[in-house]
């Protein structure tokens, strides 16, 4: 576990970059610090590597205070992935991997034989080994960058906005792998973005920060979408976030039609299935071409997203399927909102 | 008896004597003024020539190897040797010489003025042709102002160029301080020698100075700093609207 | 021509020798100066300024005043051969120490600071780090002072220690173009030849700039 108590941070000139910041970041999980520019999410993350000392208060990393650590050897044993990789321009991608544990003093045949694992398990070819940062793309970049950060598998990472300099498909990608190799590697993550979706995504738990270096709160991504503490939170989840929140909800009890059952009648659209039972699209006004199908989903899956199939799909309806792909239900967005209404009575109640 | 006294040589007798600093005939102010003129008028001529060429050259970007290697040639040819060549080919006069110092000052002019237009970032220009300019008011609106940091910097090591040349070029039969170095030398005039040397230095920082200042009135601040310290690895530095830190941290490297 | 160069074998090649040693051995002196002076001024910024003045105003006092004036401050004759060589030092000096500084302040951003947070000490961050990423900027620099200086050494004969210069000053002498033309001819290749080497050389140490950039 990671603890602030009582942080500040004051640079010379008077600027409070961080005010009196006590939290708690859990050992295994995802905290991510969020806000606006000047927030001091960023100082708050490189106080806990001493890249910038704290003005008063103690960071800890398992109890011990950081500033009684060597800085360099406290370093090395925290993981840092950085907005542009940081690359080292003239090592190869073997060696930059390996820059850590080399710094450790582990002989060089055993760290690049390491460092050829760690790009497989970041879903890189071990063919890019031997090549130089300027000869990979911005994504491939980054996943070494994440990969240089785990060789020396420190219990900490510490990530400053890792994914934001990389195109929204690309990005898409490298956040569900890092959710992946979280969910193998259980490390303790300090996460930095200025993106709440990003934040929403990815945290275990979300630290929102707000101008002048102060803690608006602290939580769950539920609890920050369901019970923001304030105006300014409420407003930087965004006025849409009772739409967010249905990331947190599953198509559990979501009540669907009988497929073979469901015609649109206003829209003359009705589900076409192959032989095993697949939906492979929509006919409409009984046409012979067939209108694709935005996705399916499935009882595990989030209402956000059966509602966003709802209102693309050209039958105004989203479709189920189950374990095998094989359609089991339909359901129109007038039956969502009529599911959402119920479930707000329920909060209510 | 005492020791004879040794008299210290004064390198500051010829300097320092009012006789030496008379307006009328060739005095230290006739010298100086010489040398400012020959200075002044080859880097007014070599400019003429250099600018035009390498800003064709830039804008076109025809012709780049010419502009390259001419800017390194320049710098490997002994100035010294060139104005022997000249002197040997055509005689002893003003003319020949200052056709060798133009020879010198060219290549830095018009290596400089290409790099410049070079380095001026692309998306500025394209920003600047979608807007509607036609070449030549993208050349000078947008491409010659964005490069002058080049540009001014390429006139400058010219401009010290021909001061120095100038200067050697006394051997060669030019007026200017270089004759109190040449003549004071082939008389074993120490004090003359090092009055010219000091001069003639005193000349060039002046002269850098004030093209310094030059410099500064007439390059946009907007891009000043540039130049040197923007490399390639540079690509990846820290979006500033982005850094939360304001000022630079402490304890970073240790 | 060719009958000069016969007739003159062992001068032209004494001189040619002599050029050498007066104009790489000054680079040398600069390099080892200028690399500790490079470094002090980025690690104490407030140096930087006062360095790079001083850089600039010794490199702007022409080469024949410096060559009479050094003599009058340290005690070396003014037709030694260490004169030269001091006062092309001085230049080499100048121009390297700036451009280290520039090249390793130009270095400092993200990477560093990457560097500096996987636990790096400081030494060997200068060192494994922030210098080879400098080295492109670095030898560039090396490269125009050792073609400069090689361009000025012949200015020395004027003084009566020139090296390739000597043949200019007979040339005139005797109105004679050949010895003039075989020094500038030698004085040019004699820069190409230094100046494909350290490119040479900097391609072997920075296999990295030529990985084909995206």
């Amino acid at each position: 576990m990671i603890t602030f108590d009582a942080v500040t941070k004051a640079f010379p000139g008077g600027n409070v970059a961080v005010d009196n910041l006590s939290l708690e970041l859990p050992t295994g999980q995802i905290t991510v610090f969020v806000g606006p520019s000047g927030c001091g999410k960023t100082t708050s993350l490189r106080m806990i590597n001493r890249t910038i000392e704290p003005t008063s208060g103690t960071i800890s990393i398992d109890g011990e205070d950081v500033t009684s650590q060597d800085a360099a050897l406290l370093r090395r044993r925290i993981g840092y992935v950085i907005q542009h990789a940081g690359l080292f321009p003239h090592r190869t991608v073997a060696d930059n991997i390996a820059t850590v544990p080399l710094l450790n003093g582990v002989n060089k045949a055993q760290a690049r034989e390491q460092a050829r694992e760690l790009l497989t398990r970041v879903g890189l070819d071990e063919s890019l080994a031997s090549r130089y940062p300027a000869q990979l793309s911005g994504g491939q970049q980054q996943r070494v960058g994440v990969a240089r950060a785990l060789a020396a598998d420190p219990p900490v990472m510490l990530m400053d906005e890792p994914f934001s300099a990389v195109d929204p498909i690309v990005r898409d990608g490298l956040q569900r792998e890092f959710l992946r190799l979280q969910s193998e590697l259980g490390k303790t993550i300090a996460f930095v973005t200025h993106d709440i979706d990003e934040a929403i995504k990815l945290g275990d738990r979300v630290a929102i920060f707000r101008e002048g270096g102060h803690l608006a709160q602290v939580g769950s991504p539920q609890d920050l979408l369901d019970d923001p503490a304030d105006e300014f939170v409420a407003d930087f989840v965004g006025r849409d976030r009772g739409f967010r929140a249905l990331s947190f909800i599953t198509a559990e009890k979501l009540e669907v039609e009988q497929v073979s059952a469901y015609v649109d009648r206003a829209r003359g659209a009705s589900l076409v299935l192959d032989d095993t039972g697949r939906p492979t699209g929509w006919s409409v006004d009984g046409q012979e071409v067939l209108r694709a199908l935005p996705g399916t989903f499935t009882t595990r899956d989030a209402l956000r997203l059966v509602t966003d199939l709802a209102i693309t799909s050209p039958a105004g309806a989203a479709v189920r399927v189950d374990e095998a792909g094989v359609a089991d239900g339909v359901v129109a967005h007038e039956a969502i909102a009529r599911h959402l209404t119920a479930l707000r009575r329920e909060t209510e109640r | 008896m005492p020791a004879p006294v040794v008299p210290m040589l004064n390198y500051f007798a010829y300097l320092f004597d009012g006789g030496h600093w008379s307006l009328a005939g060739e005095g230290i102010p006739d010298r100086l003024l010489q040398h400012i003129a020959y200075t002044l008028v080859t880097l007014a001529i070599s400019a003429v020539i250099a600018l035009p060429v390498g800003l064709f050259i830039g804008h076109t970007n025809r012709g780049a190897f010419l502009a390259i290697n001419i800017g390194n040639a320049g710098r490997s040819l002994p100035t010294f040797g060139l104005l022997s060549l000249m002197v040997v080919l055509v005689g002893i006069g003003t003319l020949p010489v200052i056709v060798a110092l133009v020879v010198l000052a060219v290549p830095p002019i018009l290596a400089s003025t290409y790099a410049g237009l070079r380095s001026v970032d692309r998306s500025a220009v394209d920003a600047a042709i979608g807007m509607g300019m036609r070449p030549i008011q993208v050349l000078f609106r947008a491409e010659v102002p964005m490069a002058l940091p080049l540009i001014v910097s390429g006139l400058r090591s010219a401009l010290l160029q021909v001061c120095a040349t100038a200067t050697v070029a006394a051997y060669v039969g030019l007026g200017g301080l270089g004759r109190l170095l040449i003549d004071g030398l082939s008389t074993n005039d120490y004090p003359q020698v090092f009055a010219g040397a000091v001069l003639v230095a005193v000349l060039a920082v002046l002269l850098d100075l004030l093209s310094a200042a030059v410099e500064r009135a007439v390059v946009s601040p907007g891009v000043r700093e540039r130049s040197v310290r923007r490399t390639r690895w540079r690509r990846a530095r820290p979006d500033p609207t982005n850094e939360d830190a304001p000022t630079s941290p402490v304890g970073i490297s240790g | 021509m060719i009958a000069y160069i016969q007739g003159n074998q062992a001068r032209i090649l004494s001189d040619l020798g002599q050029h050498v040693w007066l104009s790489l051995l000054p680079v040398l002196v600069g390099v080892v100066l200028a690399l500790p002076a490079g470094y002090l001024t980025v690690r104490y910024r407030w140096l930087y300024q006062p360095v790079v003045n001083l850089g600039g105003i010794l490199y702007s006092v022409p080469s024949l005043a410096l060559f009479v004036v050094i003599p009058a401050i340290i005690p070396v004759g003014t037709l030694s051969p260490l004169n030269i060589v001091v006062a092309l030092s001085v230049y080499s000096f100048a121009l390297l120490a700036r451009t280290v500084a520039d090249a390793l302040i130009s270095v400092q951003g993200e990477t560093t600071w990457a560097a500096a947070a996987m636990g790096f000490r400081p030494l060997r961050q200068l060192f494994g780090v922030e210098l080879p990423m400098a080295l492109p900027v670095m030898m560039a620099g090396l490269r125009v002072a050792t073609v400069s200086n090689i361009s000025l050494v012949s200015v020395g004969a004027i003084i009566g220690v020139g090296g390739l210069g000597d043949l200019f000053t007979r040339g005139l002498q005797l109105s004679y173009l050949a010895p003039i033309i075989v020094g500038i001819v030698l004085s040019v290749l004699l820069a190409a030849v230094c100046d494909s080497g350290i490119v040479l050389v900097q391609r072997w140490l920075t296999p990295w700039t030529r990985a084909g950039a995206r």
